[in-house]
């Protein structure tokens, strides 16, 4: 076996506060998993917000080194990433998605352009052919073509559009690995499944691995291989999915679970109630 | 207590306290000679009953939040009522939103109140909480400056909130606390009506069921009527009575939350309701094909006929109405030939 993605006993420590009152957050704390190579998968990071879970996504993209452990990304230490070739070669082979796509494409640029220029820079095409063939070719694994999306702005485009477009994007390199932090919490309900459906296509047609990062529940069971569950830059609970999320054993876990109200009235309802009568 | 009001009699429902007929609200732009008309509400007509928790269910850019603005009288062009009314009844008296302006005015609050969205935006970063309800209920509860704090204190001790976060700034608090506090805001003067957009939306997922439960305590204790929007079916199933769906700024089907989750009658609903994940079920689900519509050029016939599987030629020319069907109303020609999933 060999290792896409491996994390050894990672930590992440801030600086918080002024000249006074300075402390120490420990932001992620001890954080080891590795992801294997030759089967391609979803791995699914569950945790509130201020769980440290982006933080972790950041350390594997390369923007925020740690504080201590490595990160090494096929064989290679993320860390040790230092050439502008190096950085390249690595950015064409690790991709991210990020949460709000209304946010990550510019108002006033062409949503093309993104792709065109991430073509011309991680694939080194110079040809305007070329270069349409490539996007079109990423854009059609997300369901789209390019004759959709050439000279539209992102707001004539609905979250669910702009996120495929998103992933199109990040496809144009050819990753082994993609990097989505929160990439549905700004989806509405009825899209977040074509969203979460692609992924999977993607795992199981084109071997990318995802890095999935969320803290929706119903939707991490859905399209996860492994999951793990981090608490205040704790990793409490590591594992299969259904096991982990179908099954928990740690407290805050449980918890989690337990606050995830399902889809049927009948159920949710009384769970309601039950609140209501503790109150 | 609780338990008492919780089945209620069906002569209490029988006076609708809001009713809205036909109403259209258009956003109508203008704009060097270039007209464009947005018909975020199209032709809506609802009645909510007294004690009654009314949820509104569609994805974005449908025109639900368009349409509880319209309902609360909180419209600012480009959006204008083109047609059709608005009505509260507030203890026998008829008050029409749109006729009688300074009439509405007297009742804000009072008698309806609103829950809004973002409980980090709501409160004001560089003012004490207690000045948020001075300024937002004071004046309408004719009280004096002792009484009114007595009673503010007392209502945010029954909501699971110390009395002293009146004494903090917004940024002293949790997320949760702030949205209890808006909601306390909201409830404060004990209104016949609650109006609140996406209560839960921007909540951490731990605290969104104690959210829920406020909510359903709060109007259960007081006997008022609730419409909520939100995108979140899961929210619906935990605390609506009746679930109106709304597509492309029409409400397409509506009824009790219990049957339009079992026995859906809109292919868009059925769909809706099919596509929810549920922990401990990996089927695939399959997601709903094309694009949500544009209001400014929305498809003929039927608007949600590009999508639906089910559409004839009769759906891409003529409109379907909402008509009563079983237990709810539903707006499509072929309605209940869709099997629940």
């Amino acid at each position: 076996m060999s290792a896409l993605l491996e994390l050894e006993d990672v930590n992440k420590d801030y600086r918080v506060g002024g000249f006074l009152d300075r402390s120490t957050l420990h932001a992620v704390k001890h954080v080891s998993f590795t992801l294997d190579a030759e089967k391609p998968e979803i791995f699914t990071v569950v945790g509130e917000s201020g769980s440290g879970k982006t933080t972790t996504a950041r350390m594997i993209l390369g923007n925020e080194t740690p504080t201590s452990g490595t990160l090494r990304f096929m064989g290679k230490g993320i860390a040790q990433v230092r050439t502008r070739k190096e950085r390249l070669d690595f950015m064409s082979r690790v991709q991210p998605i990020f949460q709000n796509p209304f946010e990550a494409f510019n108002p006033l640029t062409t949503l093309d352009y993104y792709l065109f220029s991430t073509a011309r820079r991680f694939l080194g095409l110079k040809d305007k052919a070329a270069v349409d063939a490539a996007t079109d070719k990423a854009l059609q694994h997300v369901g789209l073509s390019l004759a959709e999306v050439r000279g539209r702005y992102s707001h004539e485009l609905s979250g669910g559009q702009l996120q495929r477009i998103a992933v199109a994007r990040a496809l144009i390199p050819g990753p082994k690995l993609i990097v989505a932090d929160e990439p549905v919490s700004m989806v509405d309900a009825s899209l977040r499944m074509s969203i979460v459906n692609l992924f999977r296509e993607l795992r199981d047609t084109l071997g990318v691995s995802i890095i999935y990062i969320t803290h929706d529940l119903s939707t991490a069971y859905y399209i996860s291989d492994r999951v793990i569950i981090m608490h205040k830059g704790d990793v409490v609970e590591a594992g299969r999915a259904e096991e982990v999320l179908g099954n928990p054993t740690h407290e805050y876990s449980r918890a989690l679970r337990s606050a995830v109200l399902p889809p049927d009235p009948v159920v949710a309802s009384a769970i309601i109630r039950e609140k209501l009568r503790a109150i | 207590m609780l338990a008492a009001v919780e089945n209620k009699p069906a002569s209490v429902e029988a006076k609708p306290v809001l009713r809205v007929e036909g109403l259209k609200a258009y956003y109508q732009m203008n704009y060097f000679g270039v007209r464009r008309e947005v018909r975020a509400v199209d032709d809506v007509s609802l009645t909510i009953k007294r004690n009654e928790i009314y949820g509104i269910a569609g994805e974005s850019s449908s025109g639900k939040s368009s349409l509880i603005k319209t309902i609360a009288g909180a419209i600012t062009p480009p959006l204008r009522v083109v047609e059709g009314s608005v009505k509260f009844d507030f203890g026998g008296k008829e008050l029409d939103v749109y006729a009688q302006r300074p009439a509405m005015k007297a009742a804000r609050w009072k008698h309806l109140s609103y829950v809004m969205q973002g409980s980090m935006n709501v409160l004001n970063p560089v003012r004490k909480v207690k000045h948020a309800f001075h300024d937002f209920a004071f004046k309408h509860m004719g009280l004096s400056e002792g009484e009114f704090r007595a009673r503010v204190e007392s209502h945010l001790q029954r909501i699971g909130l110390d009395p002293r976060v009146l004494e903090s700034y917004p940024h002293q608090l949790s997320g949760g606390m702030r949205q209890r506090l808006t909601i306390g805001l909201a409830t404060v003067c004990e209104p016949e009506f609650i109006i609140a957009d996406e209560p839960t939306t921007a909540l951490d997922v731990l605290v969104q069921q104690d959210v829920l439960a406020l909510i359903k305590g709060v109007q259960q204790r007081m006997g008022s009527s609730i419409i909520f929007v939100t995108h979140d079916m899961t929210v619906h199933a935990a605390i609506a009575d009746r679930i109106g769906i709304v597509y492309a700024g029409r409400l397409v089907e509506e009824g009790p939350t219990l049957d339009v989750f079992q026995r859906p009658q809109h292919p868009y609903t059925a769909h809706l309701i099919a596509s929810l994940p549920r922990i401990g079920d990996t089927r695939k689900r399959v997601a709903l094909g094309g694009k949500p519509p544009n209001l400014a050029d929305p498809p003929s016939g039927c608007r949600f006929h590009p999508r639906c599987p089910l559409a004839v030629d009769k759906c891409k020319s003529e409109n379907p109405p909402l008509l009563a069907r079983n237990t709810g109303r539903v707006a499509c020609w072929r309605a209940g030939e869709v099997e629940a999933a």
